[in-house]
């Protein structure tokens, strides 16, 4: 190692840092621990997947992912998509993946907004609202979430018979069937309009990117609102009126033993998604009042002194800086609303644990089905933490 | 929106007045809008606060002759039947542990208790702490097995309620702390070897649901296995909730690690301390120091966790909750049974909760 070579142009060579194997040296030592840290990872390893291999030999499984393609012959109650229990295994994990995504994605729009609603109450100057609100957020954090989707469900199976069902409003039905709600059926014409419409969004955000940059290059506000209302509203009328496509609601009714029409939220799906939104609501209340907090008073008095009206100063002083503080920890709630959905096996909701579970009782392909389960959320889990991060790394503070 | 405290208004006006008066108006009646949601909110706090004593205490059961739940199915709907409770309290929190021994896992589940309120003295948290853990844990183990000291044996599989609730959480947090530790110095340790080892098991366990890995623990550990060795239910789970626990108070620590100034670590080469000594004398003690208030929130969703064993059917405290409504008499009574259970849950998190906001305000010296 440290035999010199004579350079050709005879030059001293450049003094070479000295390793030495001398005990006790950093390098040996670092050496030492790695190969020692690895060796063990490595013997566990090696040994966990001989007995591995030996017990699936002696179970006569075989191992792969050609299972996937056989008959599931499993059924699934509640799907978006169609199905059938003569569909593929692939197929039954689609369709669970899809009733994952299907609680995750809404259950973190409406535990958002709750959760704003119930952090920004508990700074409420009423006194009454802010000790509602801190009761709601230590009740709701120190129950097990298991526990009060158990309750949910057992709520959801005691509410009265689909003939007797509760009408809170016209067109909606509680019963232990669900909940039924109107609906608007789409077909065609509306999948026109609807792509319309995400058209017009995108074009009223590039006009708003547009006249902020105007805006910052003379001071003068232009307001953006009149194209949103001609991209967003206008456009997608129009084409709707040109394709003369009815926007007729069906209305549920009860025919026999069963509703007939709208949309029906079946009580497992239901349960678990009050479950899940009223829990991690709780969770998202502490972080908005703490990133609200975090905003030093001076900011308040600073706006109030200017006479800024007040959902101005919350809309353009105040939530913004406070964004900075909540958006990391929200983005770990997120994560742990989209992992806690799993909770669904408990109910019977099939999602995707619930439905690689089954297929791994029926197939004995364990390792496959929880290689299955790891992919699904370290992939959903990626894709969270990656728009959370592109979002976050958009409003952060940019320091000069 | 608009209902965000600024400076309480009425603080800056002359004092005068009936003081009770003069509080309502401040933080009830302030403005208008403010009135209303008072109004609007007290309506509704009153009529569930009326319709939730009439349900729980004025048309309640709270007793009935033997296990006959007659009664309770009389005021169904109108009335909670608390019978259930007294009626199964014993299966609820011990499961079907050995009748006449109950006072056995009564008596662990004190030990716990006793050793929780020790471990939270700021006082006690010395060395002798740790010989305390070790021999209160073994004096559980006693309690629980039996099998000396004259107590009878009971196998692993009768144990059931509080006290397994309280096993799984208390030795998932004594084996994944010293785990989470060396996860944590290793995912900053300078070796790239056992740093990727690190990172890659933190990110895997933390990547999937805990439901996942209880299967894994349940359905996969005894392929893993050679062959006719077989490890218990409740150790497999134990196990999994070990390692999920590791990962979780990895993170944590590492927070804590990163806020401790790279002059320490300094002072502590300069004294020629080895790299356990150092970390063990200097750095450890300030880091966890830092990370306390996280720590006990991560205690408190660990101890909430432990509850997912029900997927896997073992019998904790929720397991045995569900099981003792089975009884075709006192199916219909699940939701008194769930508000016991969340009860013994809320005071178990509650209590730490309170804990942790007082460790705050100690450390922040507010």
């Amino acid at each position: 190692m440290t035999t010199d070579s004579p350079t050709t142009d005879g030059s001293r060579p450049a003094p070479r840092r000295r390793f030495s194997f001398a005990l006790g040296s950093r390098e040996l030592k670092g050496l030492f621990w790695q190969v020692l840290v690895v060796g063990i990872a490595v013997a566990i390893i090696a040994f966990l997947w001989s007995n591995t291999v030996t017990n699936l030999s002696a179970r006569r499984i075989t191992t792969g992912f050609a299972f996937l393609g056989r008959e599931a012959g499993m059924p699934i109650a509640d799907s978006l998509l169609s199905y059938s229990p003569q569909n593929t295994y692939l197929w039954a994990f689609v369709v669970g993946v899809t009733n994952t995504l299907r609680v995750a994605v809404i259950g973190i729009v409406l535990a958002t907004i709750l959760g704003t609603i119930v952090g920004i109450s508990r700074l409420s100057a009423n006194w009454l609202l802010s000790r509602i609100a801190a009761v709601y957020v230590e009740v709701l954090r120190d129950i097990p979430l298991l526990l009060q989707l158990l309750f949910w469900y057992v709520l959801m199976q005691a509410l009265p018979a689909a003939r007797a069902a509760w009408r809170p409003i016209e067109g909606v039905f509680l019963s232990n069937r669900g909940l039924i709600l109107p609906s608007i059926p789409v077909g065609e014409g509306q999948l026109w309009v609807l792509g319309t419409a995400a058209v017009g969004c995108v074009a009223f955000y590039l006009v708003r990117r547009y006249l902020i940059a105007q805006q910052m290059r003379d001071g003068r506000p232009r307001p953006a609102w009149p194209y949103g209302v001609g991209f967003i509203v206008l456009l997608p009328g129009l084409v709707s009126w040109a394709l003369g496509v009815s926007w007729s609601v069906a209305w549920p009714e009860l025919r026999g033993f069963n509703f007939v029409g709208g949309m029906t939220l079946a009580p497992e799906y239901f349960a678990l998604l009050i479950a899940l939104v009223t829990y991690t609501s709780a969770f998202i209340a502490e972080i908005v009042r703490s990133g609200i907090q975090a905003v030093p008073r001076g900011q308040w008095d600073a706006a109030n002194a200017l006479g800024l009206k007040r959902s101005f100063m919350l809309r353009q002083i105040i939530l913004p800086q406070a964004l900075r503080v909540i958006v990391p920890p929200m983005t770990s709630q997120y994560l742990n609303l989209t992992k806690n959905s799993s909770l669904a096996v408990a109910i019977g909701y099939q999602d995707v644990v619930s439905i690689a579970n089954t297929t791994l009782n029926q197939t004995g392909q364990a390792i496959e089905a929880i290689a299955l389960i790891m992919a699904v959320f370290l992939t959903i889990s990626l894709g969270i933490s990656f728009f959370m991060n592109w979002y976050n790394a958009r409003i952060a503070l940019v320091e000069r | 929106m608009a209902a965000i405290t600024d400076e309480p208004r009425a603080a800056r006006r002359p004092q005068a007045g009936n003081p009770a008066i003069r509080w309502v108006r401040a933080n009830l009646f302030s403005s208008i809008p403010n009135g209303i949601i008072t109004v609007v909110l007290g309506a509704v706090l009153v009529k569930a606060l009326v319709s939730f004593v009439q349900w729980g205490i004025a048309n309640a059961v709270w007793l009935v002759p033997g296990n006959d739940s007659s009664a309770c199915r009389a005021v169904r709907g109108v009335g909670a039947c608390w019978a259930v409770i007294p009626e199964k309290y014993r299966f609820i929190l011990f499961g079907t542990y050995p009748f006449d021994e109950q006072w056995r896992p009564a008596l662990a589940v004190l030990l716990f208790i006793a050793l929780y309120y020790i471990s939270t003295r700021r006082s006690w948290w010395r060395r002798e702490l740790i010989y305390l853990w070790i021999a209160a844990l073994a004096a559980i183990s006693v309690l629980m097995w039996g099998g000396v000291f004259g107590l009878s044996f009971v196998s692993q599989d009768r144990w059931g309620g509080l006290p397994v609730t309280l096993i799984l959480a208390t030795f998932g947090l004594a084996f994944g702390f010293p785990l989470g530790i060396l996860v944590a110095l290793g995912r900053r340790s300078k070796l790239p070897a056992i740093r990727s080892l690190s990172v890659l098991y933190v990110e895997l366990i933390r990547g999937v649901p805990l439901v996942s890995l209880l299967f894994m623990a349940s359905v996969m550990f005894p392929l893993f296995m050679p062959g006719g060795f077989n490890i218990d239910k409740l150790l497999r789970a134990q196990i999994a909730i070990i390692l999920f626990a590791g990962a979780y108070l990895a993170e944590v620590i590492r927070g804590g690690l990163q806020a401790v100034p790279r002059g320490q670590y300094e002072a502590g080469d300069a004294l020629g301390l080895s790299y356990w000594r150092k970390h063990r004398l200097i750095i450890l003690p300030q880091a966890i120091r830092h990370v306390i208030p996280p720590l006990v929130n991560t205690f408190i969703a660990f101890f909430k966790d432990t509850s997912l064993v029900l997927i896997i059917g073992i019998f904790d405290l929720l397991t045995t909750a569900k099981t003792a409504i089975i009884d075709p008499g006192w199916q219909q009574f699940s939701v008194e049974v769930y508000i016991f259970v969340a009860m013994i849950y809320f005071a178990f998190c509650f209590a730490m909760s309170r804990y942790s906001r007082s460790l705050e305000a100690q450390t922040t010296g507010r």
